[in-house]
């Protein structure tokens, strides 16, 4: 059980925090709580949500920089780009679905704490190097503030960088300034049908490698292309190599046209998705979406009262000082049916060769491949137990980054969710956690 | 400039400070004669010198944690530094610390096309790294000014930009891996040749941290392919403001150029004196925008670019017709700075960001400042970010307008800060802005920083008298006053 606190602005959170330091009460931080079931569990007796902290506090289009408070919805913000015909360029994945919630309930301040970025990552950076400024409180109570809201700063420490990814141990953000680009006027993606993991991911490195400005490099074996909603894709019935060009329409066909000459000879057939299949077929990339088990709507929809709606009417909804409790794990139970999913993160052309290697050992595993062949997205079975697979992904590893993205709670606890670091590594992050928060009241165990 | 004072009981060992880094260093690597240091009393920041305490260029990261370890353990200051291209004094002597030069370290250790990176030393030159790669199309994005020279290592302290980073990014966009020795002599691995990792993004916070925190010794860079095309439009205002609503208008098309820089009157005549550009002489402010990629998409854009620029009352818009024409726009640009030189014994060059749309306010109002402190100032800038380079002439003997300059500096960075925008865009704080941080930060937002150094380097040992106006002891930074069960519960929904 856990006592969800929800501060409507930033005098609230800074007050929120002066008491949880002074009664020494250890908080869980989270955006909309969307991805509560990300990363080691959550133990914390009270939750501080930033979900009541929202709304647009700037947003100059012709400055290429948005600024947002922090539990402000990602739909939201990227609704309103999406009306000036711009975005973010980092393209963040939306892991609702696949973490067993609703989709479409993540926030802004969620995105970064996780750097989470999808098929773009290999063209544009992720949602660290698009992340400009915040503010926010740290663990001693004191509002603070880091970066700034220019595009162009390399004044003081970088600290926005060091927010991205950092579960939310360091500090409560209340304000976040990111980066916007141009939304592209056309994406067309080719379609190389028919290549073995190897193979496809040595086109995609080909492809990144050449001219024509890639923006987004995955391969789907037959099994996985074979549950796409995008009929071209679905229908092919052999594996899907996917290469996406976006820009101006001259540009866009142009370089199409160059892929397709370049791949002619080595793919058995070549096929093309236009603007609004690419679109479609890109976010189920992004979200992970085609990954087992899928394809149904959830069975147990979020509970009454419970996450993420109620939020964006009004934050109060007559439940003030009411100390309605809510279900610990949220969400969690329920992934529990699913499969175990890892996000493994490597060098671009080693990819199928890890995927090879776990698979000699666990021949139940699928795999997905974003960014060229550097992003796995690996399912197994045997849901409920971890039974040694992490010791495996692992050991298949020849530099990169593991990470057990989805397992039952009880998994999660026992097995370390992300990639082991040295012990010089482990002792400068306690001590950079320390520098921030140094009674330890922030999402204890979630990072460092 | 007022720099810490020296710890005289330091200076008493030298002589035993110098012996215990012949033992970690041989040979030539430890220089310790006054005119064997002399080369190094200063980097770009030249108005400023200092001889350090002794000169050590190792060899292997093994000598540098050595280094770097003794340095812990017996409490000597070190100062790291690259090439010496800082134009902010960030890699600028100190008496008593030592000055570990990185120079050794200049090899290219890998280049792996499939994965587009590459693996060098921190003292490998940023045009080094393109120059290794060139021959199969690929190159090194961010391009400062000093990049036949600077070294990468300083790039990853200094987060150095260039011309074109408003569409690549900054250093820190464009790093994959670092290595770095830690003051405690610990060597850690961060990133490598995959994109993302999990835990604290140690490799963003050391980027642009000024040589602060660690000593890098390994840089694995993104390499991307050269763009197939790139072409340049050459446009000429009547007025400042035309020029910056053009840069607005352009962005706001959805266009981002690979580059887009602005210069004004002053800065048009000098380098057209300097250079013959054929830049058109009549105008109030040029702009330089260049534009890559595949030929069809260049070629596209260009006009769109032409047809904004006379909409927004351009009198000279001069798209280059080939190669030759392009460089040649771009010859007067790059020229700019020692074009400007030419007419003054000094100048001292600014680095402020400040958002687009009050551009056209905040040069009038650095006009007025001019004429308030009796310096002339010429601006030269990247205006597809904001980023300006005002560049204000004086005499460096006349120790009234060194003051008076400095003076002017200083109320440019304010304003800067004052119409949202930030001391520094590419150059970093150093010696320069550091007495001004307290203008765009809170103590509350420099001490959360200078803990965060704490992390690194207990003894602030690191590049002392640098990025922060004072430093203070860790072991008061770290206080804390908890008052337990005092603070009530704060009235705030709860679930």
């Amino acid at each position: 059980m856990t006592v969800l606190l929800k501060p409507r602005d930033a005098g609230e959170l800074q007050r929120t925090v002066a008491w949880a330091l002074n009664d020494a009460v250890a908080l869980d931080i989270e955006g909309r709580g969307s991805k509560r079931a990300y990363g080691p569990p959550h133990t914390a007796a009270h939750t501080l949500s930033l979900a009541g902290i929202e709304g647009v506090v700037d947003y100059q289009p012709e400055e290429l920089v948005i600024t947002v408070r922090a539990g402000t919805a990602l739909r939201e913000v990227e609704a309103l780009l999406a009306q000036r015909r711009q975005m973010l360029a980092f393209e963040p994945p939306d892991l609702g679905a696949i973490l067993g919630g609703a989709p479409g309930e993540g926030s802004l301040a969620g995105v970064l704490m996780c750097n989470l970025a999808g098929p773009r990552r290999i063209a544009a950076g992720a949602a660290r190097d698009h992340f400009l400024g915040f503010q926010g409180v740290n663990g001693r109570a004191e509002p603070f503030k880091a970066g700034g809201k220019m595009v162009k700063n390399v004044t003081g420490y970088d600290l926005s960088k060091l927010m991205a990814g950092s579960l939310g141990t360091l500090a409560a953000l209340d304000e976040i300034t990111v980066k916007v680009v141009p939304a592209p006027e056309k994406v067309h993606t080719l379609l190389l049908v028919g290549l073995d993991d190897q193979a496809a991911v040595a086109a995609l490195c080909d492809a990144m490698g050449s001219p024509h400005e890639v923006s987004g490099a995955a391969h789907l074996p037959a099994s996985l292309a074979a549950r796409s909603g995008v009929d071209l894709v679905a229908q092919q019935g052999g594996s899907v190599t996917a290469i996406r060009v976006e820009g101006v329409a001259p540009s866009v066909a142009a370089r199409l046209q160059a892929l397709r000459a370049q791949f002619a000879a080595s793919a058995p057939a070549l096929e093309e998705l236009h603007t609004m299949r690419s679109r479609a077929f890109w976010d189920e990339v992004r979200n992970v979406g085609l990954m087992p088990p899928t394809g149904t709507p959830h069975p147990n929809p979020p509970p009454q009262g419970g996450r993420g709606h109620e939020s964006s009417t009004s934050p109060l909804v007559g439940e003030v000082g009411g100390a309605q409790r809510r279900r610990e794990g949220g969400s969690d139970a329920r992934s529990s049916e699913a499969t175990l999913l890892w996000k493994i993160s490597c060098p671009p052309t080693d990819g199928a060769r890890v995927v090879a290697a776990i698979r000699e050992r666990r021949p139940d595993a699928q795999a997905l491949y974003d960014w060229s062949g550097g992003l796995v997205w690996l399912s197994l079975d045997a849901a409920g137990s971890d039974d040694g697979a992490h010791v495996v992904v692992r050991a298949a590893l020849a530099g990169g980054h593991a990470t057990l993205v989805r397992a039952p709670e009880a998994v999660r606890a026992r097995v370390p969710v992300f990639q082991p670091r040295s012990p010089a590594l482990v002792a400068l992050s306690h001590r950079v956690k320390e520098s921030f928060d140094p009674t330890g009241i922030f999402s204890r165990g979630r990072l460092a | 400039m007022q720099m810490p004072p020296l710890d005289p009981a330091i200076l008493a060992r030298r002589a035993e400070i110098v012996a215990a880094l012949r033992t970690i260093v041989p040979g030539e690597g430890v220089i310790a004669d006054e005119i064997g240091m002399r080369p190094f009393e200063c980097d770009a920041l030249s108005a400023y010198r200092q001889m350090p305490l002794v000169v050590v260029l190792p060899e292997t990261v093994a000598q540098v944690s050595q280094i770097l370890r003794y340095c812990q353990d017996h409490g000597v200051k070190v100062v790291p530094r690259g090439a010496g291209t800082s134009l902010s004094g960030g890699s600028m002597p100190v008496g008593d610390a030592i000055l570990l030069g990185m120079a050794k370290f200049n090899r290219i250790l890998e280049v792996d096309f499939p994965n587009r990176c590459a693996r060098v030393q921190p003292g490998v030159t940023n045009l080094g790294i393109t120059t290794a790669v060139q021959h199969e199309g690929f190159y090194y994005a961010p391009d400062p000014s000093s990049q036949i020279a600077c070294s990468i290592g300083g790039n990853v302290a200094e987060n150095s930009g260039g011309v074109h980073c408003l569409k690549y990014g900054l250093t820190t966009n464009n790093l994959l891996g670092l290595e770095v020795v830690l003051m405690n002599g610990e060597v850690v691995r961060l990133g490598g040749k995959h994109l993302d990792s999990e835990g604290y993004d140690l490799m963003g916070v050391m980027t642009g941290s000024e040589g602060l925190l660690g000593v890098v010794t390994e840089v694995t860079v993104r390499l991307l392919r050269k763009p197939t095309t790139a072409r340049a439009v050459l446009l000429g205002f009547p007025s400042e403001a035309g020029a910056a609503d053009c840069v607005a208008a352009v962005i706001g098309a959805g266009i981002i150029p690979g580059g887009m820089e602005m210069m004004d009157k002053d800065a048009v005549h000098c380098a057209e004196a300097y250079v013959g550009a054929g830049y058109p002489m009549d105008v109030e402010a040029l702009l330089i925008v260049e534009l890559d990629g595949p030929p069809v998409e260049v070629d596209h854009l260009i006009e769109r670019v032409a047809a904004i620029a006379r909409d927004k009352g351009a009198s000279t818009v001069r798209v280059s017709n080939d190669e030759q024409e392009r460089l040649l726009f771009w010859a007067g640009r790059k020229a700019a700075f020692p074009a400007v030189g030419q007419i003054t014994p000094d100048y001292m060059c600014l680095d402020g960001s400040v958002p687009r749309h009050r551009l056209t306010e905040v040069l009038s109002r650095m006009r007025e400042l001019s004429k308030q402190h009796r310096l002339r100032v010429v601006n030269v800038f990247h205006a597809g970010d904001g980023n300006l380079h005002p560049l204000i002439l004086f005499d460096a003997n006349d120790a009234d307008e060194l003051q008076r300059a400095e003076a002017f500096g200083a109320d440019i960075l304010r304003l800067c800060v004052e119409v949202g925008g930030v001391l520094t865009g590419e150059h970093g704080v150093g010696i320069e802005k550091r007495d001004l941080m307290g203008v765009q930060f809170s103590e509350v937002d420099l001490d959360q920083q200078m803990r965060l150094k704490c992390a690194f380097d207990p003894d602030h040992l690191l590049n002392p008298g640098k990025v922060f106006p004072q430093l203070r002891r860790c072991a008061e930074l770290g206080r804390l006053v908890v008052h337990h069960g005092k603070v009530p519960f704060p009235d705030i929904p709860r679930f």
